[in-house]
């Protein structure tokens, strides 16, 4: 674990058994503290600070950036729920399914992975035939297309997965309508049909829907996965870590997660993420499950490709700063980088696009 | 003598000693309510924490915990040497010229208490205080809010701040962060006439806000810095040249309103720092104060406060 610095084994200890940071030292707060500010989960430790009773024993220096992050979570979290709302009213009418992703639905599936997470903007899956009437209804109720340029658009509506991101003209929130949780021009290509098919109702009535918990699982695995930037990579394996805890304990949820993952296309994607949720935050998958897994299709990788993914997954899937940093972790950033669009489009396209982005970048910052 | 990993005053540490600190492993400089480690090459700004925070403790690398670690360093440019601020990595601004790197310094923390405590309401005021009762003095740029907040320290008041009240939202009491007062254009000369003995930090020319000259804190305001106050008045001044001094009643709705708006994190605390603010502006009294003349502004606090 690039070294496996106080600050990073200090942050895991931290989230893995709370109770600890009862007896940090100042200088291993002083680690903490910087670690979770770059990777966005201060809340989430002060969430597990006071759940588990250690909130007054931690000194009140670090334990004050904990409140903080605690207040800004809160208040995004309120903020999201008043979005949401906004988002069912523009879209109730259209009879459609609107399901919830990530962050968003977390929140509003009230899971524990929502407690101390930063949300900013929202994401939402519908199906691919709604999307024209989606659209517009969006655009009725204030939502205007970000993308700057005709590029932008015509890149988003014919290679990506989703429209391009829109934001509220009033309120500057940003909302993410996808119609597949990967790009159309990617190697992949789980159903959204499947998915929509098992998505849950918010509430009875609703068109808010989130996915059903294997399926919130295989997203969470699969965006941690085939992200190209890793930034936000250690909360990612939080965000998993979480849903796995918390979906991993109902009955029907292990036992039907390897031919659910097979039926999406996802079981690669899925073995990378238990594999390092296990290795770096230490959750537990049953050993079965990880024996099926081994043998699903497309799951495991050649011994030598593995041995590099992990030399390259457990430099990126911690947060990103100096203290946790070695020699390999630009090259490790810099091949995911390129692994990321690799996945997502083929060669000839990402070429192109690459250098559309290199060549335009100085001016627009694209 | 040397920096050491016990604390020590600035003043006391060798001149040398303390720029080789700040060039190597960095400085942790103590300025309550935070622990601040810094690191700079850049001469000014060594000069800058040597003048101002004379009377600060100061130490090198000793395992503690410290709220931000900030650099300020050189950017090569062909044309013009510029300066960047970076906050354990990130650069939240975009360079500026060199000799700016000591204001830098000061604004990039700003930058930092801004961005990371909402544990406090943050206010951009002035914050002042005598016989445990404080002035607010919340005021645009331009109004005349430093030269006035300077005026006042060195005529015995407290400062808790020239830029930033600290508001905590549970109890409405001021947690006090005495940094050099910043004085711009006119007003620097205006505070070295009225006290030649003032320390002064390194000028820079030409900023944004115009010459920008920081002035160290009194020894009383950085000795008491961890006493909390109770907020006593709101005073909204503003420096109209010639004009008679006029003190008069502000609408307390009113006044909310513009707290509210010179909050920096309004958006975070909600209702609850909407409350907490209404219960601080109602146990407040509240006046727009105009004044031409500071030694008749000064004396109005006087009788306010008696």
């Amino acid at each position: 674990m690039s070294g496996g610095t106080t600050g990073q084994v200090m942050l895991v200890r931290a989230l893995q058994r709370p109770q600890e940071m009862a007896l940090f030292s100042g200088q291993q707060w002083d680690h903490v503290i910087r670690l979770a500010r770059v990777a966005d989960l201060s809340a989430r430790l002060g969430f597990l600070a006071q759940r588990d009773g250690v909130w007054d024993q931690i000194p009140e220096a670090p334990r004050k950036y904990l409140e903080s992050a605690l207040r800004l979570a809160d208040r995004q979290h309120r903020e999201l729920g008043y979005e949401i709302q906004e988002i069912e009213l523009a879209l109730r009418s259209l009879n459609i399914p609107v399901v919830l992703l990530k962050g968003a639905a977390y929140v509003a599936a009230d899971l524990d992975a929502a407690k101390g997470r930063v949300v900013s903007d929202v994401d939402v899956l519908v199906p691919k035939t709604a999307l024209p009437e989606v659209e517009a209804a969006l655009m009725l109720g204030g939502w205007a297309s970000s993308a700057r340029s005709d590029y932008d658009q015509r890149y988003y509506r014919t290679w990506m997965h989703e429209l391009p991101p829109m934001q509220h003209l009033q309120r500057g929130t940003v909302l993410d309508v996808h119609h597949a949780i990967m790009p159309v021009s990617a190697r992949i290509h789980p159903s959204s049909a499947l998915l929509l098919s098992e998505a849950r109702p918010l509430q009875p009535g609703s068109c808010l829907h989130v996915l059903a918990p294997i399926d919130m699982v295989l997203h969470s695995a699969t965006h941690l996965m085939h992200e190209g930037s890793f930034e936000q990579g250690m909360r990612g394996l939080v965000d998993l870590d979480a849903l796995l805890r918390e979906h991993g304990s109902a009955p029907d949820f292990w036992p039907h997660l390897v031919a659910r993952a097979t039926a999406l296309q996802l079981t690669r994607p899925l073995f990378y993420a238990l594999r390092y949720v296990g290795m770096i935050l230490g959750t537990v998958v049953p050993q079965d499950v990880l024996a099926g897994l081994d043998q699903a299709h497309g799951a495991r990788p050649g011994a030598w490709r593995l041995k590099w993914m992990d030399a390259m997954f457990t430099r990126v899937l911690c947060p990103p700063h100096p203290l946790v940093a070695d020699r390999w972790t630009p090259l490790a950033r810099g091949f995911l980088y390129l692994r990321g669009h690799w996945l997502r489009m083929p060669p000839g396209l990402l070429t192109l696009h690459l250098l559309r982005k290199l060549w335009r970048s100085p001016s627009q910052g694209a | 003598m040397s920096v050491g990993v016990t604390p020590r005053l600035v003043q006391a540490v060798l001149p040398d000693a303390l720029s080789a600190a700040l060039c190597s492993s960095g400085l942790y400089l103590r300025m309550d309510p935070f622990v601040v480690h810094v690191r700079s090459a850049i001469p000014i700004v060594a000069d800058g924490i040597k003048r101002l925070y004379a009377g600060h403790a100061c130490w090198t690398e000793g395992g503690q915990f410290a709220d931000f670690h900030v650099s300020v360093r050189r950017k090569w440019r062909p044309s013009r040497p510029l300066c960047l601020f970076e906050m354990d990595g990130q650069q939240p601004f975009t360079p500026l010229a060199y000799g700016e790197a000591y204001a830098f310094l000061e604004w990039g923390l700003n930058w930092c208490i801004t961005s990371y405590c909402h544990n406090w309401i943050t206010l951009h005021a002035a914050v002042l205080e005598r016989d445990g009762r404080a002035v607010i003095l919340p005021a645009p740029p331009g109004s005349g809010k430093s030269t006035l907040c300077a005026a006042l320290m060195l005529d015995g008041w407290r400062l808790l701040s020239d830029e930033m009240a600290l508001l905590d939202p549970r109890t409405g009491l001021l947690t006090a962060s005495p940094r050099p007062i910043s004085l711009k254009n006119a007003s620097i000369d205006i505070m070295r006439r009225r006290a030649p003995s003032a320390v002064m930090g390194p000028v820079a020319l030409d900023t944004m806000k115009g010459t920008v000259c920081h002035m160290q804190v009194s020894a009383d305001s950085t000795a008491r810095a961890r006493e909390l106050a109770t907020p006593a008045w709101i005073i909204f001044p503003r420096y109209v040249a010639g004009a008679p001094l006029t003190l008069s009643a502000r609408a307390k709705a009113d006044a909310l309103l513009h707290l509210h708006r010179n909050s920096f994190n309004h958006h975070v605390h909600g209702r609850q720092g909407f409350e907490t603010l209404a219960d601080v502006v109602e146990r407040c009294d509240v006046y727009d104060l105009h004044y031409s003349d500071l030694d008749e502004a000064l004396a109005c606090f006087d009788r306010l406060s008696a």
